[in-house]
């Protein structure tokens, strides 16, 4: 335990001590205590993550989980691992790919996010549209709840109903229902070879053809992403994993779906255009957006429109799944409305757009937008798992 | 508290533990809301509702509720959490733990007459549903434009997509596609107040908590899903199923674990013992080879992905001690394989008069270690033990076999089945794969989670249905009082005793 610098201040709050526990029962015996002293906990690991969501009500405590970082169990047999929340995802990947096995994930910041932090925002990369996200990776979890307990669910089987799904309720939940100290997830063999192929296209609608036939095609691709940004013209890049001999078919299947765009091999560094977003951000706001697969086109469209006439730069990196992430560079008043018209824009079309990273003087900007008429029963969840709102205040959808 | 208190407070809980809850006014007021052919009243009808695939525990309900429409299904709930009515949501009643046996003096609604497919959007790979719409027909909707509806339960003929909801029913293929959980992104929900929420949507990561993801598989327990929104996958290029027969289910498991350290995901493996095989044989002429176990391994994607590793499974299975091998040669041939591997259960009543049919789940690993125990418990029993599991995950359903008529014989299968059943929890599996709690494994929860485990689990119940009425006596063991004060974190005995840590 230690005084909390003012490096390790976030979203304009300072807290005022750092705890770090030994083990899970510290952890949740630290909880317990600042819960019945009516202190705020903020949950961290590495802080890769820290500003996402809105800034909390209050912050006192800061509980890191960093030196929770052990892999409690690789049966690589079963392809199951449990690990605790405070190992960072590349050390975790590392230890896998030893027996040739990959928790099929690829988030922000491998080197210095953490399960426990990617768990609890639910991140996700390229790897998704095949193997799904968090949500159907992770199949047990054990939270610290406020007062106290520590309770288990799910399992380290892959297939198991018994109880509530509570891993699932635990994804994504920005750490406002509870601390996760460990997790189990299920593993898928690491590809005996990978190819990224690429292509340019000549407009949004012909990336959006693109997609289209890919995803209708029966190849066995990956991942595919567009790459969009102000008026260049658009890349769409796919991934496709396999043997030599399946591969070789499949790229030039690809290529005659493709035709007559030319496909060419690219280098696997185009698959960190999304984190790349976040490079010298600091007058640029970034946010996750999610639309239906067929509207991507769409959406980039209308992000062009509004950006045009706000004089804003745009960039967008936007996953064959529908979900994307866009970088706006502009002027803060100009970027404030600009992000309101495209959230009502995205909403009215069944999605979503959720502000990760705001430019100085943006703070006032609601992340999470519209949560929908569900949004009372998640704070009837809330007043359960923590009734005295220590967890994260005010940082979730609809000021939970 | 005094025990009289707690006693009148868990009374005023549940109406339904003392005298008739649903008198003539309340039938009355439902009548109006489904109409007259929408009421089952007499007791000859009311029978076809008093239990689910799981035939051992019937309960007779006070009435059967068929709505046809979400407004339905809001009206009956208003009414019931005004009069404290606990209700049990059903659709084709196919189930095999009980989780819509009906609640003694509750009432069963009973969703099949909302079947009606809202929407199929291709471009988008989403169809829209009713909870009493059958699981084969969205693939029979979709399946001219190449796209197939994932989970298979061996019912799915005759199981609806909302029975499929609540137990998060699984399937054969679900190896490598996933549970219904994978599919399923979003929910209309009529909460047990009788309030609509949504819950998920078309797209991907709605803001806010994933209550989708803790709906299914919730065992009815949560409300009830009004309008389901399915993701439906392409067919593959190339589909190739591996008949493999082997001496022993150990070597059989043998080459399953080859298989998965070679890092092939097969889109299903499938084991059977001798018995399993005799009894699919008998009903269906699946045109098996006798032996010890056959594996049953299907690999899908691109042609030539396909044609590799098939080639490299069937060395596995050989080394494995395989001897005899054989690819299905054409659709129907596939078609048949599968037909008999479906049947296995029914199947079993050619040889047995009466059997229990177990779901557990262990790590795959511990197979062959299981398999032995199984064996030795079953010469110990006197019972005969047909084993059939999705071998890739690891899901075993041992069907122990016996005759009622024969005195003590019924006893001694059940306590067979639940020494299986320990035995899936000292693996460090689970006590069901894909079957459910419901009533029938309600006790043998806290054998493998802790009191703040369930606890925890409880709450989330608490915050959905806070008078307890959504099949409320499903999953847990005990109910947990909405406003009671959680204790701290006390080590399961299992956990002191150094028999099991967390997990």
């Amino acid at each position: 335990m230690r005084a909390a610098s003012t490096a390790e201040a976030f979203c304009g709050v300072q807290p005022r001590i750092v705890v770090e526990p030994g083990n899970e029962r510290e952890l949740a015996a630290v909880l317990r205590l600042a819960n019945e002293e009516g202190l705020a906990v903020i949950p961290r690991g590495n802080g890769t993550k820290l500003g996402w969501g809105n800034p909390p009500a209050r912050a006192d405590l800061l509980l890191s989980t960093a030196r929770l970082d052990k892999i409690i169990e690789h049966v690589w047999a079963d392809l199951t691992v449990t690990v605790e929340a405070g190992r960072t995802w590349h050390k975790l990947q590392e230890s896998l790919s030893r027996h040739g096995q990959r928790l099929a994930l690829d988030p922000l910041w491998p080197e210095r996010a953490t399960v426990g932090g990617v768990l609890s925002t639910n991140d996700s990369g390229a790897l998704r549209l095949r193997f799904g996200s968090l949500r159907d990776l992770v199949i047990g979890v054990t939270i610290a709840l406020p007062d106290g307990t520590l309770a288990s669910s799910g399992g380290k089987v892959v297939k198991n109903v018994a109880g509530y799904d509570l891993p699932k309720l635990m994804t994504g939940a920005l750490g406002t229902l509870g601390v996760i100290t460990r997790a189990i997830f299920r593993l898928h063999p690491c590809p005996k070879i990978a190819r990224t192929v690429s292509a340019s296209m000549g407009s949004l609608e012909a990336a959006q053809r693109a997609l289209d036939a890919v995803q209708n095609s029966k190849l066995a691709h990956t991942g595919i992403q567009v790459r969009a940004a102000g008026v260049a013209p658009p890349g769409v890049d796919v991934l496709l994993e396999g043997t030599e001999a399946g591969l070789a078919a499949q790229e030039e299947q690809l290529k005659k779906l493709l035709e007559p765009v030319v496909v060419a091999e690219v280098p696997a560094s185009v698959w960190s255009a999304r984190q790349e977003l976040w490079f010298a951000s600091d007058s640029a706001v970034i946010a996750k957006f999610s639309l239906l697969p067929a509207s991507i086109a769409k959406g980039m469209e209308t992000v062009r429109r509004v950006a045009d006439h706000r004089k804003i730069r745009w960039k967008a990196v936007v996953q064959a799944t529908g979900i994307g992430w866009l970088r706006l560079d502009g002027s803060p008043d100009q970027l404030h409305p600009a992000l309101c018209e495209l959230r009502a824009e995205f909403e009215s079309g069944g999605g979503s757009l959720i502000v990760l990273h705001r430019s100085r003087g943006i703070a006032a900007l609601e992340a999470w937008g519209n949560a929908g008429d569900a949004l009372s029963l998640m704070r009837a969840v809330k007043q359960q798992f923590d009734p005295k709102g220590t967890l994260n205040p005010g940082r979730f959808v609809g000021g939970i | 508290m005094g025990q009289a208190a707690l006693g009148f407070l868990l009374g005023s809980m549940h109406p339904a533990s003392g005298e008739a809850a649903v008198d003539a006014r309340i039938l009355q007021e439902l009548r109006a809301i489904v109409g007259k052919s929408g009421l089952i009243t007499s007791p000859e009808e009311l029978h076809t509702y008093e239990c689910d695939g799981l035939t051992n525990f019937r309960v007779m309900p006070c009435a059967v509720l068929l709505p046809d429409s979400t407004e339905q299904v809001q009206a009956i709930l208003q009414v019931c959490h005004r009069e404290k009515i606990p209700f049990v949501a059903r659709g084709s009643g196919t189930g095999l733990s009980g989780g819509a046996l009906p609640i003694e003096n509750g009432i069963v609604i009973v969703l099949t007459r909302m079947n009606r497919i809202l929407e199929a959007d291709l471009q988008n790979a989403r169809v829209v549903v009713e909870p009493g719409v059958l699981n084969l027909d969205v693939t029979r909707r979709v399946q001219s434009q190449e796209f197939f509806y994932a989970p298979d339960p061996s019912s799915q003929s005759v199981c609806s997509i909302g029975g499929n909801v609540a137990e998060n029913a699984g399937g054969a293929h679900c190896l490598k596609y996933g549970f219904t959980t994978t599919h399923v992104l979003g929910l209309e929900v009529a909460l047990p107040d009788g309030s609509l929420v949504h819950l998920g949507g078309k797209t991907l990561d709605a803001p806010g908590y994933d209550l989708a993801g803790v709906f299914v598989g919730s065992e009815g327990t949560l409300g009830v899903a009004t309008k389901i929104i399915l993701r439906i996958v392409k067919r593959p290029e190339c589909v190739q199923t591996l008949l493999a027969a082997f001496p022993s289910t150990n070597e059989a498991g043998a080459a399953v674990s080859g298989i998965i350290a070679a890092g092939i995901l097969p889109a299903a493996i499938e084991m059977m013992d001798n018995l399993a095989i005799q009894a699919a044989e008998a009903a269906v002429h699946a045109n098996y080879p006798n032996c010890g176990a056959l594996l049953l391994v299907e690999l899908d994607g691109p042609t030539a992905e396909v044609e590799a590793q098939m080639g490299q499974v069937i060395e596995i299975c050989r080394t494995n001690g395989s001897w005899e091998t054989r690819v299905a040669q054409s659709d129907a041939e596939r078609a048949l394989v599968w037909k008999g591997r479906k049947a296995a259960f029914a199947a079993m009543g050619r040889l047995s008069p009466n059997y229990i049919i177990q779901d557990g789940v262990i790590p795959r690993t511990a197979l062959p270690r299981l398999m032995s125990e199984i064996e030795r418990l079953s010469k110990e029993a006197g019972l005969r033990v047909a084993n059939v599991f999705h071998a890739g995950d690891g899901n075993l359903h041992p069907l122990v076999l016996f005759d009622k008529k024969i005195a003590g014989q019924e006893h001694a299968a059940e306590a067979l089945s639940s020494r299986i059943m320990e035995l899936c929890i000292a693996a460090g599996g689970s006590i069901t794969g894909e079957h459910g709690v419901g009533e029938d494994k309600k006790m043998i929860m806290s054998k493998m989670f802790s009191e703040p485990d369930l606890d925890t689990m409880q709450r989330v119940r608490c915050a959905f249905d806070p008078l307890q009425l959504s099949n409320p006596t499903k999953i847990f063991p005990r109910p947990r009082l909405c406003g009671e004060k959680p204790g701290e974190y006390v080590a399961h005995s299992l956990e002191t005793a150094g028999i099991a840590e967390r997990f």
